[in-house]
């Protein structure tokens, strides 16, 4: 039986808050009784986010792992979306393609760093390759199979009302497809998230990942090192709810009912 | 269990399953839906009972409060004189469709409420319901293997299989096709002669409840109340064209409203 | 088209391979080899047996870290799934972890286990845990309501409920999971390689770019990390095919 709105409500901030404090709890205490002078405690953590969140560096680590991040996904996207609705397409191509997909996806974005020096030098292009590798390849997986779990009667009723391929595609593909492609889009954005502090961490020297790495590298700062993870998790988190909103508009919400 | 101002008439007729009062109020997050009021119904040993009534009215809420899936907001659902908290396996629901465990076989799904029993009688248990539903041959293959009438014998064997008190069916033949659902109901009516359980049946099918049940009742719409009860005093097998067949039938039909002649 | 279906991807790997071959013959002097010396680099690893004892030590790591993410993140996912108070607890937690690069967690598996093995297979156990719950609890919320009202109608006990309804409901959808975050695996590890140990695959490429430019040894081992890679998602795939945990493909 469905439960009543206060109980909800009460659930829904009060269990997460219960969670927290235990984990914080455990944290604590463990800190406590190694008596570790290296791994942080919370509190030392939380001064940490604030001795960071008052020098100007993270606002612009922060801007950089972001920048880095929207231009390597804009371009996967640009890139990815319409190879993928190609692929799924045309069959026979996808066919052809898809081994060579298969084979590069599973390299680590970040084997390809070397690779990447010798292209674009150290610097932000090295970064925004990395990240375009590691979200592109889901995101054209996406894509095609989007376009080829499309109901075969939709492109009928399509076909019916004498639409050309191009408008077939503008007009009934393409929309059919596009929960799944949003939902392809959202993984990799996630991906492209994890990558660009792996990379920052080996090919740059700014960023949130360089900002991890950093603080270990210079004075064993283990508070700033969680406080920095910290703050990942949390960007990571609110790109992705923003992404989910997005997916929550009306005209592509669909294919979501059923997940809702 | 007798409940006050409830005549019980005699030890021996005591009716297997007693419902009470029964209601069902479901509770949202702004609104609070009436789904059962004050249902009171008695079944006694060996009777095959058909529910009918318009769609959404509350047929299959009443299945699942009667098996213990949910619990009544008020009144209360015996069976035996033993009142009903929870699910168990003496009352057995038979499911619309997919009620079947895709990762069992025939023989692993008609054994699936037998753990307790010994290697040897489980076997012999399974060969006989898998006998019974004519199910020989099937034995070591998937659901995804069986046709939709295959699949509805098969639940209802998983059923049997546990011996239960009573069987309650929500719509089983519904997702079939109309030739299907004719030869499925003759083998319900043969396993139930066989088997002489205890059958409620929710249905949506007039000819369905005419020729399956001893009797038939109709619900009203939601909030569901009995609106109607139909005794069909024809003894099986019954002839779908005889003058009483088709006077009951239109009995049932205006009971639930419809104008018969179309 | 004439040529066999099986021979038409063949064909474009040659052609794409060619191209290559070519680009890199129009600018002599590049850092970047050709394909025909990265195949020789491979040739040249397998000859010093080089290429077995990286790709040992890389896959040593990947099976270990998943395998531990395998045994606590799944039946943890489970518990979570079923009992909705318990997700909705520490689903927050869950979600602030998931997008902290499993890198990020470098400096804390060099603090906690020193710079060799067992930090990379923390890594690779970080990286494979959040997604081997979250699929584990979502795989819980979409069992089908029927199943779950056939298990209940049995009478069974919470184990077995558990045992014999919700975990083989969930296994098709598990295994699914599970060759995702095994590609994941495969992608944390080479990076893991790359920064806090001396062996493997990730090493390899490193350590060849550093010690002297050689790289056609560092497109050689992207090369094998790429056919283990997919060797390993094949592996998985042929589970799936597996016939009792076949059975949402044949049940649609």
């Amino acid at each position: 039986m469905k439960r009543s709105r206060q109980e909800n409500l009460l659930e829904k901030w009060l269990l997460p808050l219960v969670a927290v404090a235990v984990l914080l709890a455990v944290w604590h205490y463990s800190v406590l009784m190694t008596g570790t002078r290296v791994f942080p405690s919370p509190l030392s953590v939380w001064r940490g986010i604030l001795e960071l969140l008052h020098k100007h560096v993270l606002w612009a680590d922060i801007s950089d792992s972001l920048r880095r991040v929207v231009i390597g996904f804009a371009a996967a996207t640009v890139v990815g979306v319409p190879l993928g609705l190609c692929l799924g397409w045309f069959p026979s191509l996808h066919q052809v393609v898809n081994p060579v997909l298969e084979l590069l996806r599973p390299i680590s974005p970040i084997a390809w760093i070397p690779v990447s020096i010798i292209f674009f030098g150290i610097g932000d292009p090295a970064a925004i390759f990395l990240i375009f590798l590691g979200s592109v390849f889901p995101i054209v997986v996406a894509a095609a199979s989007g376009v080829s779990s499309v109901p075969p009667l939709f492109r009928r009723a399509g076909r019916n009302f004498g639409l050309t391929n191009a408008q077939l595609l503008r007009r009934v593909i393409f929309p059919a497809a596009l929960p799944q492609i949003l939902i392809g889009l959202r993984i990799s954005l996630g991906i492209a998230w994890l990558v660009v502090v792996a990379a920052e961490m080996i090919a740059v020297d700014s960023g949130l990942g360089y900002l991890v790495i950093d603080s270990r590298n210079s004075g064993k700062r283990y508070d700033l090192v969680v406080a920095a993870m910290l703050i990942i998790g949390i960007i990571g988190l609110v790109l992705d709810s923003v992404f989910r909103l997005v997916e929550r508009i009306r005209s592509v919400r669909w294919g979501f009912r059923h997940a809702a | 269990m007798a409940l006050p101002g409830i005549a019980i008439p005699d030890q021996a007729a005591a009716p297997k399953l007693q419902v009470t009062n029964l209601g069902v109020v479901f509770q949202g997050n702004d609104k609070t839906i009436a789904a059962l009021d004050n249902i009171n119904l008695e079944i006694s040993d060996g009777e095959f009972v058909c529910l009918v009534g318009p769609s959404g009215c509350g047929k299959s809420t009443l299945l699942n409060a009667m098996g213990g899936f949910l619990s009544p907001t008020s009144g209360s659902v015996s069976i035996d004189g033993e009142l009903v908290s929870g699910p168990d396996s003496r009352r057995i629901l038979v499911f619309q469709e997919h009620g079947v465990f895709p990762w069992l076989t025939v023989e692993g799904n008609i054994g699936f409420g037998l753990a307790k029993l010994s290697r040897s009688e489980r076997a012999q248990r399974i060969a006989h319901y898998v006998e019974l539903v004519q199910l020989q041959g099937f034995e070591r293959s998937y659901p995804s293997d069986l046709s939709g009438g295959m699949k509805q014998r098969l639940q209802v064997a998983r059923a049997l299989a546990v011996n239960p008190d009573v069987l309650f069916l929500d719509e089983p033949f519904g997702a079939l096709d109309s030739i299907t659902r004719v030869m499925m109901r003759g083998e319900l009516l043969r396993i139930w002669q066989a088997e002489r359980r205890t059958i409620l049946c929710v249905t949506h099918d007039i000819d369905e409840a005419v020729q399956l049940a001893d009797r038939v009742v109709v619900l009203s719409s939601r909030p569901a109340r009995i609106q109607n009860v139909l005794t069909i005093d024809i003894p099986h097998p019954r002839n779908i064209s005889s003058p009483r067949y088709l006077t009951l039938r239109d009995e049932l039909l205006k009971m639930i409203g419809l104008a018969y002649e179309i | 088209m004439r040529f066999p279906v099986w021979l038409r991807p063949v064909l474009f790997i040659l052609a794409l391979l060619a191209l290559w071959e070519i680009a890199i013959d129009l600018h002599p002097g590049q850092l970047m080899p050709g394909p025909v010396a990265a195949f020789a680099a491979i040739g040249e690893l397998l000859q010093h047996g080089l290429l077995l004892k990286h790709v040992v030590a890389s896959l040593f790591r990947v099976t270990w870290g998943f395998l531990l993410a395998c045994v606590t993140a799944i039946p943890l996912g489970l518990v979570l799934g079923w009992y909705r108070r318990g997700e909705r607890a520490f689903n927050p937690l869950v979600q602030l972890f998931r997008p902290i690069s499993p890198l990020a967690w470098i400096p804390i598996a060099i603090l906690w286990f020193g710079i060799g093995d067992l930090s990379s297979i923390f890594l690779i156990f970080v990286g494979s845990f959040f997604p081997l719950l979250v699929t584990a609890i979502s795989a819980v919320h979409n069992i089908p309501e029927v199943y779950i009202n056939a298990g209940r109608n049995f009478g069974l006990s919470s184990v077995d409920f558990f045992v014999r309804v919700i975990y083989p409901a969930v296994v098709p959808q598990l295994l699914v999971g599970m060759r995702i975050t095994l590609g994941i695996a495969w992608l944390v590890v080479v990076a893991a390689e790359m920064i806090a140990v001396n062996s493997g695959l990730g090493f390899l490429i490193v350590d060849a770019r550093n010690a002297g430019n050689r790289y056609d040894l560092v497109v050689a081992g992207m090369i094998v990390i790429g056919v283990i890679g997919l060797l390993l998602d094949l592996g998985m795939r042929a589970l799936e095919r597996v016939k009792s945990f076949q059975w949402t493909n044949q049940e649609n």
